[in-house]
């Protein structure tokens, strides 16, 4: 039995919803955490079936034809079993959600790191000697790597006017015209992305560290040339992916190939670098963007105008302008994407997609506007919010920034700020305030989950679902036991295995919202077999605390079982409701920051946020996913970026000694408020994505904080000593 | 990772006794075993000098000895060195991790090698990793380079913290040889600039060991150190400055300063020094010092910032240490 369901309008009355002060919502560790902490969770690299080989992946030190000089001797090295060079090994790491097989082939390489060749041995230390003693000749034509020499894409090109921008922007009272830029940035998660391939006759077991396992089954499948059934993965831990594991990637394929080829399962890791160089990485951007006011600070027009890259043959272009599209009004609009074709490592979605770069450059820009207007930054937002999505006119499915806006400044005690930068001064140091918006689309993917219910009256929720760090185990298992009235330790939680029904997987901040409502979904079918059984309606039926009560009639879950398990289905499907209307998610960060007028450190001192995310799972675990963010959005305002060697397009800085994510001594106390919004168009659950939220705001608080210390505005990001200093006189 | 053989000798002579030319002594190997990793270093032996009772802090006439397996974080704790020589305390503590400090040795500190991502990228020519390849930084994306003592050959930068105390310090180090001779060198002769052999980077040679650094008592009292990084820990120094004074009525008599962040190898410049002593402290002297620090740099695209940085660094340093 399966109960499917279809967001096409605001909430269904015939469905359950959850109780206040359940399960559901209580600030709970992860269940997998001590598992994890204690080393007894298992991921995918430490699968160590019998006869286990180690492939390494050897990168292309140039781009063009590929050959290997000396593959033969490298193949006599004592302990060497394979030197495997197949064109099915792929290029890159697939985009998320392709499903098919990303661009193959090894003879050619189309950017420096491309892997070309995977060498297998007996031991891990003999096959990373052995490829490093692999030689590489690549021959071929230069290629263009720096975006200023790039080709445009006509194809990729994203343009969408409103009214007459170039009217508005000559005709305003109040201008700002500035262009910023952003590195290309890196996920960087902790697990580096492994594989464990084993053959069965024609069948094949991965275990991987992977998001979204219904689309990485199709892709590795594709990928191998075989059919999908034969594709068994699994990834019941995953030590982080922020985007990077989205896709199938290039140590799964290889792994899987060479297995093949050896009759004996193979493991391949990934090297930290290869974390940056093989997978996909956020693409630099450079945003002009263009904002008339009145005096009063009304915006009359606004622009924004991105240019990005990516490798010829990848269908993706960083969503810059996705956050403005809604955030603010303007009758006048032009929103303009260009892409062009580099031959630098493939980009694709890094956490917050879009808006971690474009709304924080905006959020810059509207600083900017705040400053030239005279106008208070919290009012000059609060002014321009739009009654609908502008151009669209599409109702918000739900509009809390105001609200987010309002209580933020009213607890970070921001109206205590002078008006004019450069007023606070601690010796070395210059204090400051900033804040800023921050906007997310929200986004529904397809689920299904099975919840099965034991005769003894426990259940097991059952989907292909990951858990990425992110909580999943614990909020599933918390919907459950609210859907089916049973205590969350009653209720175990199995995920990431292909055998079990498709889950939506991690990504898009869509996760807990699709795959949880599935879960939901499969125990109201399960309420209704119980109604049905207990002979009244499931809107009437009640269940707690193991028992289900109709009326004056309450039973047992065993006593009603009788002996048999019971199981429903539940599917999601996004439906109507993302054409009816414009569905967000919406925040507001502050930011306290002291500037070094000596040597231009920067030092966050306060960074709170504000968040309405629908409705909250698991207090602690939603608050962990906005640190999170919160501290994504630092390490973007201010230490992260890719350097790429301007003349073959080379990540340079691709460890993590010299690719700088914030370390603890970077992050102060990150203060977060969690307000409750039951958005009626999410769904029974009324949940919503949470994890990429923090990013899209606290960045440009940060910087618009360095501003109002010490009067530089960084337009270049990261802010980095240098860059500060540049500005201080 | 290369095949290698690996001993762990009881005594200096037998370590080395064991190494050949290509060997590779080690202490902490916080640094050579991530090189060897990436076979960036490919020793055919390891040394292993944990076991030399090398690990041991004396008082001795005219200063104190740190034996050359003294890890980072026990040096940094020691009570005589933060009380008489509190400017190295400060500099180890700047430097790495925790973790990274616990593990590594006076000794390796000294000999560890640079950062420029070219030298540790075995695909790119290096000079230093590959004599005669080329230098692939040159041209590159720089930002931990050198902008003194550079050469057409090379601009990798010296990574050290420690070092660049220890030559504020004047400290000396202690080489010992198979025959058991033993020799003290000031750090100013123990490294070397890149000039057209950037891969011999130190004076030692091959079948010489370093037993330990001596410390003279300092010349000044006022110690300060000075780190900017690109992070507020675990990041390589941008400049870094190493102050040690002494000030009499109201005037400076002696001042020693050294410079990470700058150089091929930890940097000090004596006509500074000179400058400054006799002389009261002002900021028109300050800024003068500055004008004379970084008259010879070579400041690539890149490194550009790292004029102004050292000069706003180094005048704060000497206004703290003559406050």
């Amino acid at each position: 039995m399966t109960l499917d369901y279809q967001i096409d309008g605001p909430e269904n009355e015939e469905l359950t919803k959850p109780s206040q002060g359940g399960p559901l919502g209580a600030d709970m560790e992860r269940r997998d955490g001590r598992d994890k902490v204690t080393g007894s969770a298992c991921y995918a690299a430490e699968y160590r079936p019998k006869g286990l080989l180690h492939g390494v992946l050897k990168r292309a030190p140039g781009t063009g034809a590929v050959r290997l000089s000396n593959a033969e001797d490298v193949g006599t090295i004592p302990g060497v079993r394979l030197v495997l060079q197949d064109e099915r090994m792929i290029r890159n790491a697939a985009q998320g959600t392709a499903g098919e097989a990303p661009v193959q082939g090894v003879s050619k390489a189309e950017y420096v790191g491309q892997p070309v060749a995977l060498v297998v041995a007996e031991n891990f230390e003999t096959a990373w000697h052995a490829a490093n003693r692999l030689q590489i000749s690549c021959e071929g034509a230069s290629l263009p790597v720096l975006p200023e020499n790039g080709e445009v894409d006509d194809d990729m090109q994203e343009e969408a006017i409103t009214g007459e921008p170039a009217t508005a922007f000559s005709d305003a009272e109040v201008f700002v015209d500035e262009t910023y830029t952003t590195p290309a940035l890196t996920s960087a998660p902790m697990e580096p992305h492994a594989a464990v391939a084993e053959w069965h006759g024609d069948r094949l077991t991965l275990h991987g560290s992977l998001q979204m396992l219904r689309y990485n089954r199709l892709e590795l499948a594709d990928s191998l040339g075989i059919e999908p059934e034969k594709v068994r993965l699994r990834a019941p831990f995953v030590g982080g992916g922020f985007g990077s594991k989205l896709g199938i990637s290039a140590d799964c394929v290889a792994a899987a190939l060479a297995a093949r080829e050896l009759g004996q399962p193979v493991r391949v890791v990934q090297h930290r670098r290869q974390v940056f160089e093989v997978n996909t990485r956020r693409s630099e951007t450079r945003q002009r963007i263009r904002l008339a006011a009145g005096r009063d600070g009304r915006l009359t027009g606004l622009g924004h105008e991105a240019r990005v890259s990516n490798l010829p043959g990848e269908e993706f272009s960083e969503p810059v302008l996705q956050g403005s599209y809604f955030a603010y009004a303007a009758p006048n609009r032009l929103l303009r994407s260009d892409l062009v074709r580099l031959n630098r490592p493939a980009a694709g979605s890094v956490r917050a997609p879009g808006e971690a770069v474009g709304v924080t450059v905006f959020e810059v820009a509207m600083d900017e506007l705040a400053g030239k207007c005279g106008i208070d930054p919290v009012k000059l937002r609060l002014r321009n919010l739009p009654e609908a999505e502008p151009g669209s006119d599409r109702p918000f499915s739900s509009h809390r920034l105001a609200d987010c806006l309002t209580k933020g400044r009213d607890s970070f005690g921001w109206d205590d700020r002078p008006a004019e930068p450069r007023q606070r001064r601690e010796g070395e140091w210059w204090i400051g305030t900033g804040m800023a918006a921050a906007v997310r689309v929200n986004m529904v993917m397809p689920a299904e989950a099975r919840v099965r219910l034991t005769p003894e009256g426990r259940a097991v929720v059952e989907t292909d679902m990951t858990d990425i760090g992110t909580g999943t185990y614990s909020i599933l298992g918390q919907i459950a036991a609210e859907g089916l009235g049973l205590a969350v330790d009653d209720v175990d939680v199995c995920l990431g295995d292909t055998d079990l029904p498709a889950g939506s997987g991690s990504g898009g901040s869509f996760g807990a919202a699709s795959t949880g409502t599935a879960v939901w979904l499969a125990c109201e079918e399960i309420r209704r077999e119980i109604a049905g059984r207990m002979g009244c309606d499931a809107q009437e039926l009640t269940l707690s605390d193991g028992h289900a009560a109709c009326g004056n009639d309450r039973r047992s879950l065993p006593e009603v079982l009788a002996g048999e398990p019971l199981s429903g289905r539940g599917k999601l499907e996004p439906g109507e409701a993302l054409e009816k209307v414009r569905q967000a998610t919406w925040g507001a960060v502050f930011s306290e920051v002291a500037v070094n007028d000596v040597t231009g450190e920067v030092r966050v001192r306060r960074l709170q946020g504000t968040f309405a995310v629908g409705r909250v799972l698991n207090q602690r675990t939603a608050r962990s996913q906005a640190q999170g963010g919160m501290t994504w959005g630092l390490g973007l305002a201010l230490t992260e970026g890719m350097a790429h060697d301007r003349r073959d397009g080379h990540i340079v800085n691709r460890d993590l000694a010299e690719y700088h994510v914030p370390v603890n001594a970077d992050v102060p106390h990150l203060d977060v408020h969690l307000l409750e919004d039951l958005d009626p168009w999410a769904g029974p659950l009324a949940a919503k994505g949470i994890g990429e939220l923090g990013i899209c705001g606290s960045g440009s608080a940060i910087l618009n904080a360095i501003h109002h210390a010490c009067g530089v505005r960084i337009r270049d990001l990261p802010a980095t000593p240098d860059r500060i200093l540049s500005g201080l006189t | 990772m290369r095949p290698f053989d690996y001993h762990r000798p009881e005594t200096s002579n037998d370590a080395l006794n064991l190494a050949d030319e290509e060997a590779a002594f080690i202490g902490g190997g916080t640094n050579l075993l991530d090189l060897m990793k990436l076979e960036v270093m490919t020793p055919d032996q390891l040394v292993d000098i944990n076991r030399l009772g090398l690990d041991q802090i004396d008082e001795v006439s005219g200063g104190i000895r740190i034996g050359a397996t003294v890890r980072n974080s026990d040096l940094a704790d020691d009570a005589r060195i933060r009380r008489n020589w509190s400017v190295l305390s400060r500099a180890l503590l700047a430097g790495a991790s925790p973790q990274l400090r616990n593990r590594a040795t006076t000794a390796g500190n000294l000999l560890q090698r640079t950062r420029c991502p070219y030298f540790q990228d075995i695909d790119a020519p290096c000079n230093k990793r590959v004599p005669g390849s080329g230098c692939a930084a040159i041209g590159g994306e720089l930002r931990n380079h050198a902008v003194l003592g550079t050469s057409d050959h090379c601009i990798a930068l010296h990574p050290s913290d420690m070092a660049v105390a220890m030559r504020a310090l004047d400290a000396e180090v202690i080489v010992r040889d198979a025959g058991g001779g033993t020799r003290t060198t000031a750090l100013v002769e123990f490294y070397r600039l890149p000039g057209d052999t950037p891969h011999i980077e130190t004076t030692l040679t091959p079948g010489e060991l370093i037993t330990g650094v001596h410390l003279p008592v300092p010349a000044g009292d006022r110690q300060v150190y000075r780190k900017v990084r690109d992070r507020a820990s675990y990041a390589f120094a941008l400049v870094s400055t190493a102050a040690v004074l002494r000030m009499e009525n109201g005037k400076i008599v002696s001042a020693s300063l050294a410079f990470g962040g700058l150089g091929t190898m930890p940097w000090r410049n004596e006509e500074i020094e000179a400058l400054l002593t006799g002389e009261a402290p002002s900021n028109a002297l300050f800024d003068k010092a500055g004008e004379v620090l970084m008259k010879e740099a070579e400041l690539r695209e890149g490194l550009e910032f790292k004029k102004p940085l050292a000069q706003r660094v180094l005048k704060a340093v000497l206004t703290e240490a003559t406050q």
